[in-house]
């Protein structure tokens, strides 16, 4: 009986088969895909940087069955959502604390390529696509907090959009034309609306396939920074390689649990994160004659935004912001090292390392308090030692004292 | 890599419980999403039963109301209506009202009503969903000589009497639905609620 | 675990300083218990009665109140529609919004999520610092929110108290002022306890009404933990069954 109902399925498979490269992507991306086998705790982001992406397109879906982008009818209905849809507060609870996840998780995987040299040949371009989905992940989600039309909402994006006008020439035009308005208005929201729940998600989905494909051409790294297709067995199979499926869909099941875990421990009783992904002034309508007292971006911009804060010129200040950005995309022509992982890197890469990940945290922070003087001096500290990570990397990279790379990956 | 040491029954039986606990919680996942769908608290309160005032309807008019969004009509028959109707019955396709859902039990009489001097149903074709048009007059020229009044539908030509009862032979495959209702005073009534409910 | 640790710091950072109401105002603590349905509806009752005349809870249904509080539509209609309306109602002002605005200067703020922009500390000291300033529109200034429109709508309740003032020099050589305590000089129907516990209550409805869905939150949330800590053990599992083949 279940061998009749199986060999049913096989038929069916190879009916596909022969119709569609089922077998062949099955293989290619899973049972035959050879990961490293000492893949560690960091290598689970990215597998959840997708799991958050799809929590965050369902229940984007089913907000917008109920959300009306007007001026007039945006805070009310996403309170209405809140109220009267039926378990609307938790499928808008789960978008916006997804949206922090977004950027938690997608944190700690780019922490991850810096701690073992992802970034390097012959990975460039895997990380160039993925800085690209980076820079649509902050639009999308500066287009989002939008929405709810609360006055951190809107004096978020007016703050934001009038930074183009520090621009040159085009400066208060190219803003003028962001807004289709004055100020920020009804024409806003409408278009960010459009952009938030079409445009940034569709350029999103595709840049994560090239992300995927890149990845799965030149293959995972791993913690010790070796190429493991170098070293492959009789059989073509790298020695070092398991087979990600069964072993890594499993071990990231395990992830995934975990991940969620917290995640739901915040939806259900941290909602609003002490004030960070749900700020108290958004509880208040949008007021174009009245500014909050304190506006601070949602807490993922905040190192950009210090860093925009501690230059006292305004075009200058947009530049360092878009400089920030834009130099980890030359992450990987700037590290000279002979070495990728942090494993077999000396006291010099790591002190870099550390002091970088302490001014960006620092940053974090310092955007958002007020700009008090002493606030201001630390901003312009850390903002220097962010830039000298990268701008001194092809010097100290070189001169690093490094080890050998091992031969074969080690486990634990 | 010994394949002799697997234990395959415990890896067969990790696999099914993981699978059987994941589907559990997609299932309890999917649920919030699925019920989010349904009318909200506002659509409900919308849709709140609706009270009308009858004490100035004239025998042989007709009233519109509107409830959860559909019309409801209320008509005042006269003597001579409830006797054309009742002439009717051969040709009707449910003169007995056998179709259940169709009213509740209290209005699953001769006259479809609680009080045989109101009808009240919702005007609404059971075809396709049109509104018909109310014609109160016998043996009108478009209607032929075998009209003796009632409810006619323009979409497709279903035609019902004066109870809403559905001809035989027409598209319309049942009779009007009659709503819940009930009469708070002899000229006033509720419709949303059910008389042994209010 | 060192990583679960960072993690775990990271989620921690020190709760946001936004500031609310930009006054350094010592708040006092109010014992919020959205448990307490007697408090609730003591709540709602004294919140219909003295803030819907001119404030609105426009995003907020009558029976939903009825729903989490326990009421029957019959309790519903006699304790909160004293003002006439439906069950399904949201709760809207009885004041024409525009006439409000000239009455008082300004059109009184809906209060639907009040609660979770100024905190129910702040609220709860606000409503017991209303004092008596002649120089106001309505005789009456506020330690808590200074010189606010409002005037003091529970003064039946409470009476009429004045600010116990200290003048004091700060750094800067600037001379300033501030109210350290009251004194009622004019007291109301209720002892200050009891003013105080109704204040109490009402603040619970209004964090009640800035969030009716987090009854049910806090309450799924058990089961989801519960359920996810019990799939994590399961997925370790069978991680640690199939990475046996692992050398």
């Amino acid at each position: 009986m279940s061998n009749r109902l199986s060999d049913r399925m096989l038929s069916l498979r190879d009916w596909v088969d022969a119709r569609f490269p089922l077998m062949h992507l099955w293989e290619d991306h899973l049972t035959k895909y050879y990961a490293p086998k000492n893949l560690n705790f960091w290598y689970y982001f990215g597998s959840l940087a997708m799991l958050v992406l799809v929590i965050q397109v369902v229940t984007g879906i089913f907000l917008t069955m109920n959300y009306k982008p007007t001026a007039e009818t945006a805070f009310a209905s996403v309170e209405y959502i809140m109220r009267d849809v039926n378990w609307g507060w938790l499928i808008r609870y789960l978008h916006s604390t997804g949206a922090s996840f977004f950027f938690i998780v997608v944190y700690l995987h780019m922490f991850r390529a810096l701690l073992y040299g992802s970034y390097r040949g012959p990975r460039e371009l895997l990380w160039v696509i993925g800085m690209g989905l980076f820079v649509v992940l902050m639009a999308e989600a500066f287009m989002g907090y939008l929405l709810p039309w609360g006055q951190m909402s809107f004096w978020g994006a007016q703050v934001i959009i009038s930074l183009f006008g520090a621009i040159p020439y085009i400066g208060e035009d190219l803003a003028l034309w962001i807004r289709g308005d004055y100020v920020v208005a009804d024409a806003t929201l409408n278009r960010f609306f459009a952009f938030h729940v079409i445009a940034a998600p569709l350029v999103l989905i595709g840049l994560v396939v090239l992300h995927i494909v890149a990845l799965h051409s030149v293959g995972s790294n791993n913690p010790d920074g070796i190429e493991i297709k170098k070293n492959k067995g009789p059989n073509g199979v790298p020695v070092d390689g398991i087979p990600f499926h069964p072993y890594y869909t499993v071990k990231d099941m395990v992830g995934v649990a975990g991940f969620l875990f917290v995640f739901a421990a915040v939806v259900f009783y941290a909602p609003e994160m002490g004030g960070y992904a749900l700020e108290k002034d958004n509880f208040t309508p949008a007021d174009p004659l009245k500014t909050p007292e304190h506006i601070a971006p949602v807490w993922y911009f905040t190192p950009f935004y210090a860093i925009l804060r501690a230059v006292p010129d305004k075009f200058i200040g947009v530049l360092a912001m878009g400089a920030a950005i834009a130099v980890l995309f030359l992450l990987p022509w700037l590290d000279r090292s002979p070495v990728k992982s942090i494993r077999q890197r000396g006291m010099v890469f790591k002190t870099a390392l550390t002091i970088f990940v302490v001014s960006f945290i620092s940053l974090a922070y310092l955007g958002t308090v007020a700009a008090t003087p002493i606030a201001t001096l630390f901003s312009r500290i850390f903002s220097a030692l962010y830039f000298a990570f990268f701008l001194l990397m092809p010097i100290y990279s070189r001169w690093d004292k490094t080890k050998p790379v091992p031969e074969r990956v080690t486990s634990k | 890599m010994s394949s002799d040491e697997i234990d395959y029954g415990r890896r067969r039986m990790l696999i099914a419980a993981t699978t059987a606990m994941g589907g559990v919680g997609a299932a309890y996942v999917a649920t919030p999403f699925i019920l989010s769908m349904h009318p909200s608290a506002r659509a409900q309160a919308a849709g709140a039963p609706v009270e009308v005032d009858i004490s100035k309807l004239e025998p042989g008019q007709l009233l519109t109301v509107e409830w959860r969004g559909k019309p409801v009509w209320i008509l005042r028959r006269d003597e001579e209506m409830l006797e054309n109707s009742r002439s009717l019955e051969p040709l009707l396709r449910d003169p007995n009202s056998d179709e259940l859902t169709q009213q509740p039990a209290y209005a699953k009489n001769e006259h479809r009503s609680i009080n045989p001097e109101y009808m009240v149903m919702i005007g609404i074709c059971t075809h396709l969903g049109c509104a018909p048009t109310f014609r109160p007059e016998v043996a009108p020229e478009d209607l032929g000589p075998e009209w003796k009044g009632g409810f006619f539908c323009p979409c497709h030509g279903s035609s019902y009497d004066l109870a809403g009862r559905v001809y035989a032979g027409v598209p319309a495959p049942t009779n009007l639905v009659v709503p819940p209702y009930h009469f708070t005073l002899s000229t006033r009534l509720v419709i949303g609620i059910d008389p042994e409910a209010a | 675990m060192r990583y679960l640790i960072f993690v775990i710091a990271l989620l921690g950072l020190p709760q946001a300083g936004f500031a609310a109401g930009g006054s350094n105002v010592h708040l006092d603590k109010v014992d919020i218990d959205l448990k307490d349905r007697e408090s609730l509806r003591n709540g709602a009752k004294l919140f219909v009665d003295y803030c819907l005349n001119c404030h609105a809870a426009a995003l907020m249904r009558y029976s939903r109140i009825g729903q989490d509080l326990g009421m029957s539509e019959e309790e519903l209609t006699v304790e909160l529609l004293t003002a006439g309306g439906k069950i399904g109602d949201t709760m809207d002002v009885v004041m024409e919004p525009k006439e409000a605005a000239e009455w008082f200067g300004t059109a009184p703020p809906d209060l639907s999520v009040l609660a979770r922009v100024r905190g129910a500390d702040w609220l709860y000291t606000y409503l017991r610092a209303f004092y008596r300033d002649e120089s106001r529109p309505w005789g009456v200034n506020n330690a808590v929110f200074k010189d606010v429109a409002m005037p003091h709508a529970l003064w039946e309740l409470q009476g009429l108290q004045e600010a116990k003032v200290e003048k004091h020099v700060d750094a800067d050589g600037h001379e300033r002022e501030t109210i350290t305590g009251f004194t009622l000089v004019e007291p109301g129907s209720l002892s200050p306890e009891a003013y105080d516990t109704a204040m109490r209550d009402l603040v619970n409805f209004m964090v009640y009404l800035s969030e009716p869905s987090k009854l049910q939150r806090l309450e799924l949330g058990k089961w989801v933990l519960a359920f996810l800590f019990v799939f994590s053990i399961l997925a370790y599992m069978l991680k640690k069954e199939f990475w046996k083949d692992i050398h």
